[in-house]
């Protein structure tokens, strides 16, 4: 039995529906920290290298791949309500200029108090500017709002961990504050206030079951932005009255996008990249200081920034331009630090530490004698990629047989070539002559004249 | 003999290709589960080597040798060769051509900052011949 603390660090909203999954090659290919084999005829994703980035999600054809998010009704277990929207929520509504339509349809559905992250975005970017301008962070800072990226890094870019900002994310900040204001307006004791955090990803799922950073989440459950849409939207086409809660700027909506986090700092030596691909490559060129003219990193998984997560139901690009056009008529800002130290609510309990779980062996020596074998091996696989041995390249495959997960037949050219030394054996065996002594009903013919 | 041989071949005058030798050093270091900060040394100055391969020499070759000790570096072109090595280890001092600066290379740092993250690093040059860069990094030195 593994431990608890064991199932809450590898906690995955990406999960697989085995009935579904045909064992095609579709999620193996794309995972950035392969972390996904097909094995038996179906997927299976090696818990401590996935990062819940949603890209199997994404492309499985099959619908196999899903992710797990709190469901509307743990809404009662709880006294009192709040609901924390990402903005990108905003930009999910076709026709929408005012966010508090749909604030107000929130409250409709059922929640006491309506606290956007956008808010506490704002905080976060104040903080950022302070902290940077007192020149405390190892540069380039690289931005820790994405937790598929935050988690990338902990698992493949080992030298960068020291450069992920060590502030908590919008969510968790708006969390914290907004539980405080409604225990101090209820006073309700904290545990019966429940926290949920409107998500465009399966990556912040599993950032509150396994948070880094700190020790546990305040936020006590995600709604997929997906399972909220048509319940929200039908609301929304009901209201009798428009309650003015928002109360975030152009700085906080804007976090959004790729781009928002960095235009926030009001420093131009940025750069924003989003899509899994690209930021795999700027991390790569940070490592190689490559990148040494730039302050600031925002790195976004999803293609677009967060309006691309899976769990959102509009085209990101769509989603885009529909928040660049509410912004438009929004302050630059309506959230603002009260001076002094940046609060400690704000700030990671604990920094980023590397986890080492890409290595073949923690022994050096013996990697190194696997390695060795592993680029003998890919040599006799024909270089094609093709997945069709459940393992998504040759080289990765030639990792598996040495590490025992594999057997080299499992390869369909190895193993037509096996059966092909097989068949001309055989053949060999046919046309040799019979030396051996007849049976009773047998005849040798080829001894025959 | 070391334990792990790599071998490549550095094509010249392709930019998009430059730094594929010593990214495939960093990926395999890494799978290694080498030290985190002896692989960033090697990865950098590597990177730069190859470059520099890339921009004067039209290319060359990398020969890799790793142990668990130290991280054997071996770069060797055909190229012009370099005239005074002493200058060209000078911080700022270039002779990359316009077209290539434009490019954001050139900034005459890739041999110095080689030097900088390698705990032992030679150059023999003969101009005509060729450039041989022999470096050597070690994990939990510098």
């Amino acid at each position: 039995m593994p431990c608890a603390c064991n199932m809450v660090e590898f906690y995955h909203s990406v999960t697989l529906h085995e009935e579904q999954c045909v064992g095609c090659t579709n999620c193996i290919k794309r995972c950035p920290t392969e972390a996904i084999r097909v094995r038996g005829g179906k997927a299976v994703i090696a818990p401590e290298r996935c990062i819940d980035c949603g890209e199997c999600i994404r492309i499985c054809p099959h619908h196999a791949k899903r992710a797990r998010y709190t469901q509307l009704s743990r809404m009662q277990e709880f006294k009192y309500n709040i609901a924390l929207p990402a903005p990108t929520l905003y930009g999910q509504f076709n026709n929408l200029d005012d966010i508090d339509y749909v604030l107000t349809g929130l409250k409709e559905m059922g929640f006491d108090m309506v606290f956007e992250v956008s808010r506490a975005a704002e905080l976060i970017s104040e903080a950022t500017r302070k902290l940077m301008d007192a020149g405390k962070l190892k540069r380039p800072v690289i931005s820790s709002a994405c937790p598929a990226v935050v988690r990338l890094i902990r698992v493949r870019f080992p030298d960068l961990v020291d450069n992920v900002l060590p502030l908590k994310s919008p969510m968790e900040t708006a969390a914290a504050m907004a539980k405080q204001q409604a225990h101090e307006e209820t006073g309700l004791p904290y545990e019966d206030i429940g926290c949920f955090f409107i998500t465009p990803c399966p990556a912040k799922v599993t950032d509150i079951k396994a948070p880094i950073g700190l020790e546990k989440s305040m936020v006590d459950g995600a709604l997929a932005i997906s399972d909220v849409f048509p319940m929200l939207s039908s609301k929304m086409d009901h209201l009798t009255s428009i309650e003015p809660i928002a109360n975030s700027g152009i700085i906080g909506v804007g976090w959004a996008t790729s781009g928002g986090e960095s235009a926030a700092l009001l420093n131009e030596k940025y750069l924003a990249a989003d899509g899994i691909e690209n930021v795999i490559r700027v991390l790569e060129e940070i490592e190689d200081e490559r990148i040494g003219e730039l302050d600031f990193i925002e790195l976004n998984a999803c293609a677009g920034g967060c309006v691309g997560g899976v769990l959102c139901v509009e085209n990101p690009y769509v989603a885009k331009a529909r928040i660049q056009r509410l912004r438009k008529y929004l302050p630059v800002s309506q959230n603002h630090l009260q001076g002094g130290p940046i609060p400690s609510l704000m700030e990671w309990e604990s920094g980023l530490e590397f986890s080492n779980v890409m290595s073949l062996s923690e022994n050096l020596q013996e990697a190194m004698m696997m390695m060795v074998q592993i680029d003998e091996m890919e040599q006799e696989f024909p270089g094609l990629d093709c997945g069709a041995c459940g393992s998504p390249t040759c080289r990765a495959f030639a990792e598996d047989v040495v590490k025992g997960g594999s057997r080299k037949t499992d390869c369909v050219f190895v193993y037509r070539k096996q059966l092909q030394q097989v068949a001309s054996t055989l053949s060999a065996l046919e046309t040799a002559p019979c030396v051996l002594p007849q049976r009773d009903g047998e005849d040798c013919q080829r001894q025959s004249p | 003999m070391s334990m792990l041989h790599l071998h490549y071949d550095v094509p010249g005058d392709d930019f998009t290709r430059a730094g594929e030798a010593s990214g495939d050093v960093k990926h395999k270091l890494k799978r290694l589960g080498y030290e985190p900060d002896a692989i960033r040394r090697v990865a950098i100055a590597m990177y730069e080597g190859e470059i520099n391969m890339v921009i004067h020499a039209g290319g060359g070759e990398a020969t890799v040798d790793i142990d668990p000790d130290k991280v054997d570096i071996l770069l060797q072109d055909h190229g012009p060769g370099i005239a005074d090595v002493s200058k060209a280890m000078q911080a700022g001092w270039s002779t990359a051509p316009d077209n290539v600066r434009s490019l954001g290379f050139g900034a005459g740092m890739g041999l110095p900052n080689m030097k900088k993250y390698t705990d032992l690093m030679e150059i023999q040059s003969v101009v005509g011949e060729g450039t041989t860069v022999h470096m050597v990094v070690n994990p939990g030195k510098k």
